[in-house]
C-alpha cells in the first residue's frame, strides 16, 4: 500500500499540480496512455469541482486530494470544505451546472463516471464534498505474452 | 499560449497549453477578442498542439460554437488525440462540431462551406 496527499490552495491555476502528482503518484504501475489519461481527466474535473464550485472560485481555501494504491487499485479522494451540495443527484446529471456564465459544461461528473471505475460523492451543505474515485491499473501484456510490469514492488 | 492567424474567413486558433478551466478562461477572452475584431465568420481550433484537456476545453469549444454560428459560421476542430477524441464523443460535441485530421482539411471544409 502506498499513500500521498497534496494539499493545495483554491485556485485553479492548482490544478495541473493535482494531475501532474496524481499521474506521477501511479507511474510505477506503467499504465497505457489511455489510463494515464482517463486518470488525470477524472482528477482535473474533481479538483476543479471543488476550486469553481465548492469555493466559488474564491482563492485562499484547501482543497486536499489523497491518493493510495492498494495493490493496482487506484483511489483518489479529493476533498473541500466549501458550501457543499444539495442535490448530488441533480449535480451528477449530464450537462447540469450551476454556472452556465463561465461557461462550465456541466460535464465534470459524468467525464469522472465516463473515465473511472467508480466515483462516490459524500457532501453536507455548508460543511463540504468528497469525492471518491477508483479505478484499476491493468497490466500491459507484451507481445511476447509477458506481463509488463517495471516494478510492482511500488505497488 | 495560443496562435492565431486569420485564412480568409476563418480565424485559426493554435494553443499549445493544456486546456483546464485555468487556461480556458485566458483563451476564452483572446479568442473572442480576436474574434470580434476580425472579419471571420468561422473559427477552427487546431488542437495538434494540446497534450491535455478536461471538460473546461468542452465548455470552451461549445461557446466559440456558439460565437460562430452568431455571425452565421460554423466551428471546425483538427488535429486531436485519441485521448481528446474520446472527451469529443462522451460530451456530446461531435455531435454538433466536425473534426478534420488535418488544419488544411478543416480550413478547406470551412471554405467550402461545410458545416
Amino acid at each position: 500500500m502506498n499513500r500521498a496527499v497534496l494539499e493545495i490552495d483554491s485556485r485553479v491555476g492548482n490544478v495541473s499540480l493535482a494531475r501532474v502528482a496524481a499521474a506521477t503518484f501511479i507511474a510505477p504501475l506503467d499504465p497505457d496512455v489511455t489510463e494515464l489519461s482517463d486518470m488525470k481527466t477524472a482528477v482535473s474535473e474533481a479538483v476543479t469541482n471543488a476550486i469553481i464550485h465548492g469555493y466559488g472560485g474564491i482563492e485562499g481555501n484547501t482543497v486536499r486530494m489523497t491518493l493510495t494504491l492498494d495493490g493496482r487499485l487506484l483511489t483518489v479522494e479529493v476533498t473541500d470544505n466549501g458550501i457543499g451540495i444539495t442535490d448530488i443527484a441533480c449535480a451528477r446529471e449530464p450537462l447540469f451546472t450551476t454556472l452556465p456564465e463561465l461557461e462550465r459544461s456541466g460535464l465534470g461528473f459524468t467525464v469522472m463516471e465516463s473515465f473511472m471505475d467508480t466515483v462516490d460523492v459524500i457532501s453536507t451543505p455548508k460543511v463540504g464534498t468528497t469525492v471518491t474515485m477508483t479505478k484499476e491499473i491493468k497490466i500491459i501484456e507484451a507481445a511476447d505474452g509477458h506481463e509488463s510490469l517495471r516494478d510492482s514492488s511500488l505497488a | 499560449m495560443a496562435g492565431m492567424d486569420i485564412y480568409e474567413k476563418v480565424l485559426v486558433v493554435s494553443p499549445a497549453v493544456e486546456i483546464d478551466a485555468h487556461s480556458a478562461e485566458r483563451l476564452r477572452f483572446s479568442v473572442d477578442a480576436a474574434f470580434e475584431n476580425s472579419p471571420c465568420v468561422n473559427i477552427v481550433f487546431d488542437l495538434s498542439k494540446v497534450g491535455f484537456m478536461d471538460s473546461s476545453g468542452i465548455g470552451l469549444l461549445i461557446g466559440r460554437y456558439k460565437q460562430a454560428e452568431k455571425r452565421g459560421g460554423c466551428l471546425a476542430l483538427a488535429g486531436m488525440n485519441n485521448e481528446m477524441a474520446r472527451l469529443y464523443t462522451i460530451s456530446g460535441l461531435a455531435k454538433i462540431v466536425k473534426n478534420f485530421p488535418s488544419l488544411n482539411e478543416a480550413i478547406s471544409a470551412l471554405r467550402g462551406g461545410a458545416k
